[in-house]
This record gives structure tokens, sequence and C-alpha cells, in this order.
């Protein structure tokens, strides 16, 4: 209790810090571009032109909407990709600081988490667009969009923090993450239907992989217009808790011998 | 009456040993470890950076560390600001602390100064508003006019330092801990910063200072630290311990090993 409480001090003490961080992140990432925030819309933008034409011939017939199907997909797991690659080196790119002034270590990696979410928040006014240029009739159901978004971000964070203790003392595992992220996108429908698949590696898939649960939510919500599925929600909340708990267990566990490494 | 002097500290370090792994071949990576381990060549060299050392500040006091390079004075420091946990023994603190290891240990080289004093007071722990009243005070001690809003990447190395010693002794810290910093500053600002110790410790806060220069040690502190390879060699009245670490010096071995003070 004693420490739940002292943990609860820290972070309001810190959470200037993190502003702070997520700022820095922003600012450096958008300063010197000449477009700025653009970017973030324009990129998956473009990115879903291309992939729309290279697909198009190859599943457009199953698939009702496909730029949206596949941006809706594709700016779920860019942003998975992006904020746990980001969270993965969050310590080892604050080694400098962390050798020299105390902080809690977990806010580095959360900021990076956080700024990712905030890039990604902007990207989703990509998917606005095109879902407004095919003419896409919103649901009250959109509005649980927030809900879905809320379940990836606490497992991209557990994620992250798992990963960013790991990798200090293992560097390598960030070659084999970049292996790991190859496979577990294509195992996603983003450009392909589930139902394409065997039935025995669809039911693993259903199974094994929350990306595909986010997804299938945040398509429900803002594409078909459903209230996704009960098992859905349960299921991913339930993988969301599960991540972060074994990102902070596990981060708490190591932190200490960190500074040995860095 | 001596317990009532035992409560009354601002920073105990109790019998605290700091271990170190100074095998050759740092293993950070899961394939070396894997191997090793199938070869059982998981080598561990210990070394004891600081060993034994026991220590109490009461709050107003000023210690100076002394000692030759690589006798610990960082390392005790760094214990002291929770950067590095104890292996063995415990260290307590009680009030803010700023740690100034290095100036500027935070800055981000592409924001810019008036960017890096707001991260920098956040990484101190302290909230926007705080650092937005006392930007002034902060410019002002820092004299760098024009360069404030230039990216850090393009000062030397002793304006950073300036914008670095303003905000660590703005934030107003219990606890000041001082590791061989003013080194870089040109005479004035080192005169500048001199004073504005002085002032704190006027003012009644806590100082830990590293320094090579006995002259400044013996100016500012009250009491001493001796460290020779780990272990403490003398403590107490400043200028008892510099005697005692300056005979060591010129002769070679140590005359006296006076266990004062506390």
């Amino acid at each position: 209790m004693q420490r739940l409480n002292n943990w609860v001090r820290g972070f309001l003490q810190y959470r200037g810090l993190l502003r702070q961080l997520v700022m820095r992140d922003l600012k450096i990432k958008y300063r010197r571009s000449f477009l700025g925030y653009l970017w973030s819309v324009l990129n998956p933008l473009m990115i879903m032109l291309v992939m729309t034409v290279v697909f198009s011939t190859m599943f457009r017939r199953n698939i009702e909407n496909f730029p949206v199907y596949l941006l809706s997909g594709q700016v779920m797991f860019n942003f998975m990709t992006n904020s746990t690659n980001q969270g993965m080196r969050s310590i080892l790119g604050s080694a400098a600081l962390l050798k020299k002034t105390y902080v809690p270590k977990y806010i580095f990696t959360l900021a990076k988490v956080t700024s990712c979410l905030v890039d990604f928040l902007l990207s989703l006014g990509a998917l606005a667009l095109v879902m407004l240029f095919t003419g896409v009739r919103p649901t009250p159901y959109l509005l649980l969009a927030p809900l879905v978004l809320m379940q990836l971000y606490v497992f991209c964070v557990g994620v992250g923090l798992f990963l960013a203790q790991a990798t200090v003392f293992f560097r390598d595992i960030q070659y084999i993450y970049s292996v790991i992220t190859m496979a577990w996108m294509y195992l996603t429908p983003i450009f392909y239907p589930v139902d394409m698949l065997p039935e025995r590696l669809q039911g693993l898939i259903k199974l094994c992989n929350p990306m595909y649960c986010y997804i299938s939510q945040f398509r429900g919500v803002v594409l078909y217009g459903w209230m996704p599925a009960w098992h859905l929600w349960a299921y991913g909340s339930l993988a969301a808790l599960l991540s972060l708990t074994i990102g902070i267990v596990s981060f708490l566990r190591s932190q200490d011998r960190f500074i040995l490494f860095i | 009456m001596v317990k009532a002097m035992q409560n009354d500290y601002a920073v105990r370090v109790e019998h605290a040993t700091v271990r170190f792994n100074l095998a050759k071949e740092k293993v950070d990576n899961l394939k070396e470890y894997c191997i090793r381990l199938a070869k059982r060549q998981l080598m561990y060299q210990e070394f004891l950076a600081v060993q034994d050392v026991s220590l109490t500040v009461k709050p107003g006091e000023a210690w100076g560390l002394i000692g030759a390079n690589g006798s610990g004075k960082s390392t005790l420091l760094k214990l002291i600001c929770g950067i590095l946990k104890p292996y063995r023994g415990s260290v307590s603190v009680r009030g803010s602390i700023a740690p100034l290891i290095e100036l500027g240990a935070g800055f981000d080289g592409d924001l810019t100064g008036r960017e890096n004093v707001f991260l920098n007071g956040a990484l101190l722990g302290y909230p926007q508003k705080y650092m937005e009243e006392h930007f002034d005070e902060i410019e002002n001690f820092a004299e760098l006019g024009q360069f404030l809003d230039s990216p850090i990447k393009n000062y030397s190395s002793g304006m950073k330092a300036r914008l670095g010693f303003s905000v660590a002794t703005m934030v107003r810290p219990q606890i000041l801990v001082v590791d061989e910093i003013l080194a870089v500053g040109d005479a004035a600002f080192q005169k500048k910063c001199l004073a504005r110790m002085e002032e704190m410790l006027a003012g009644g806060t806590t100082l830990l200072y590293v320094s090579h220069s006995d002259a400044s040690v013996r100016s500012i502190c009250t009491h001493a630290l001796w460290l020779n390879r780990g272990v403490c060699m003398a403590q107490g009245e400043v200028n008892e311990v510099c005697d005692a670490y300056q005979d060591f010096v010129k002769t070679g071995k140590s005359g006296r090993t006076k266990q004062g003070g506390v």
C-alpha cells in the first residue's frame, strides 16, 4: 500500500516530465519538415494509395470498401509496431540521462508510446478523409472507438515496457523483434480478409493474436457500424491487462540493474 | 540526546557497498549469453567501487568529497541521488535533491535553450508553472542573451554549463549535489557559481560537493570525507580531513586515519 502510494505520488510529480518528453518527440519530429504535422496524415494516406493499387487486383472482389478496410488495419498495426519499437529503445536511448539524474525510468517508455499515440491520432485524420471520400456512413458505434484505442494503447505500453527492460540486457532483441513484427503483420488480416485463411490458422489467429481482436473491433465500429461482440471486448481488455502486468512486473524487477548495463 | 541527533539528518548512508561487474567481455546480447551459458563461461568479475561507507549529513551542512580519480566519489554521489542502488547497506535521503552530476545532462541538442529549461526543470521534478515563474531569473543568471532561442547543439560546453547550473540551482533544492562541474565555465562564471552556492548554503541548503580543488573544498565545506579506492579513509571537520589527504598525497601513505565528526 505504501509502495503504491509512493508510486502515485512519483507519477503525479513527474507527469510534467511525461508531457515535456512527448512534446519534445513531436517537436523534433515535425520541426524540420515543411509540411509539419500534415505528414502524419499524408504518410498513411499515400501508403494506403499504393497498397490499394497493388492489392486491388488480388482481394478487391472479396472486401467491400477496400481502402477503408486496409487503412483502418494499417494505422492500428503501424501504431503497434512504432510504439513498441520506440518503447523498446527508450531506456537505452536515455542512457546518458539515466546515468546522471534520478527519474522514474518507466516515464521514458511511457513517453515514447504516448508520442506514438499522438502521431496515430493524427493519422486517423487520413482515415476520416478516406471514409468521407468513399461514403462510409458514421454510426453511433463510432463513439466506442476510443475504448478500442484505449485497449490497444494499454497493450502497447505493456509490450513496450517488457521489451525496454529486456533490450537493456540483451541488445539483439531489437533484431529479433523486427522479424517478429514482420511475421506478426502477415498473420494479421490487414490487407486480406481473415476467412481467406485455412480454418485452423484462422482459429489460431483469433486465439493468439490480440492485434486481430483490436483491428476487428475497430473495423466493426468505424467501417461496419457494428457493436463488437462481447467476447472481443473481453479478450481485448484481458490481453491488454495481461500485457501491462507482464510489462510492469518485469520492468520493476529489473530496473535497478539497468544502470550497470547501459 | 543521541537518538534525537540521529534522527536529524538530510542524507544518511549506512555501510553502503556498490558492486560493478568488471568482466572484460560484457555479455549484453542473447546470442553471446546462450553461447556462454552452454560453454559455462558466464564470467563475473566483481569490483567494489564503494566499500562499507557510512555517512550522516545533517541539514545545512556542506560536505566535500575528496580523493584521487577512481576512488568512488562520483559513485557515492550517484548512490545518494538514487541513480545507483547499493549492493549492501542502505541510503536514505530527506528532502528534495538536485543532482548536478553533469551540467545539462538532460539537454536535448535539437531543442532550443528555452525549451530545454522546461525539459530540465521537469527532469528535476518541477511543474511547468513553477518554471515559468522563475524563467526570468534563470535567463538572467545564465546570461545567454540571444542564444537562448537557438538549438542547444550549437552551444559551447561553457554555455551549456551556464544554463544547466542556472536551472539546477534556481529550483531551490533542499539538497544540492555537485560533482566537479564548474571546471568548464570561465573564471567569472565559476566565481558566480561559488557565490550562488554559498548563498544557498546560507539559506539552509545541504551541499555535497566533489572537487579536486583543495582550496574550494576548504572554503565552501564544513565537513569532508576522503575516499581511497572505495574505502572511507577519514571523515570529519574539513581542514583535518583535507590535511590528512594532502599528507597522503605528498608522502604516498596515510599518516593517520581519523574518524571524527559524527
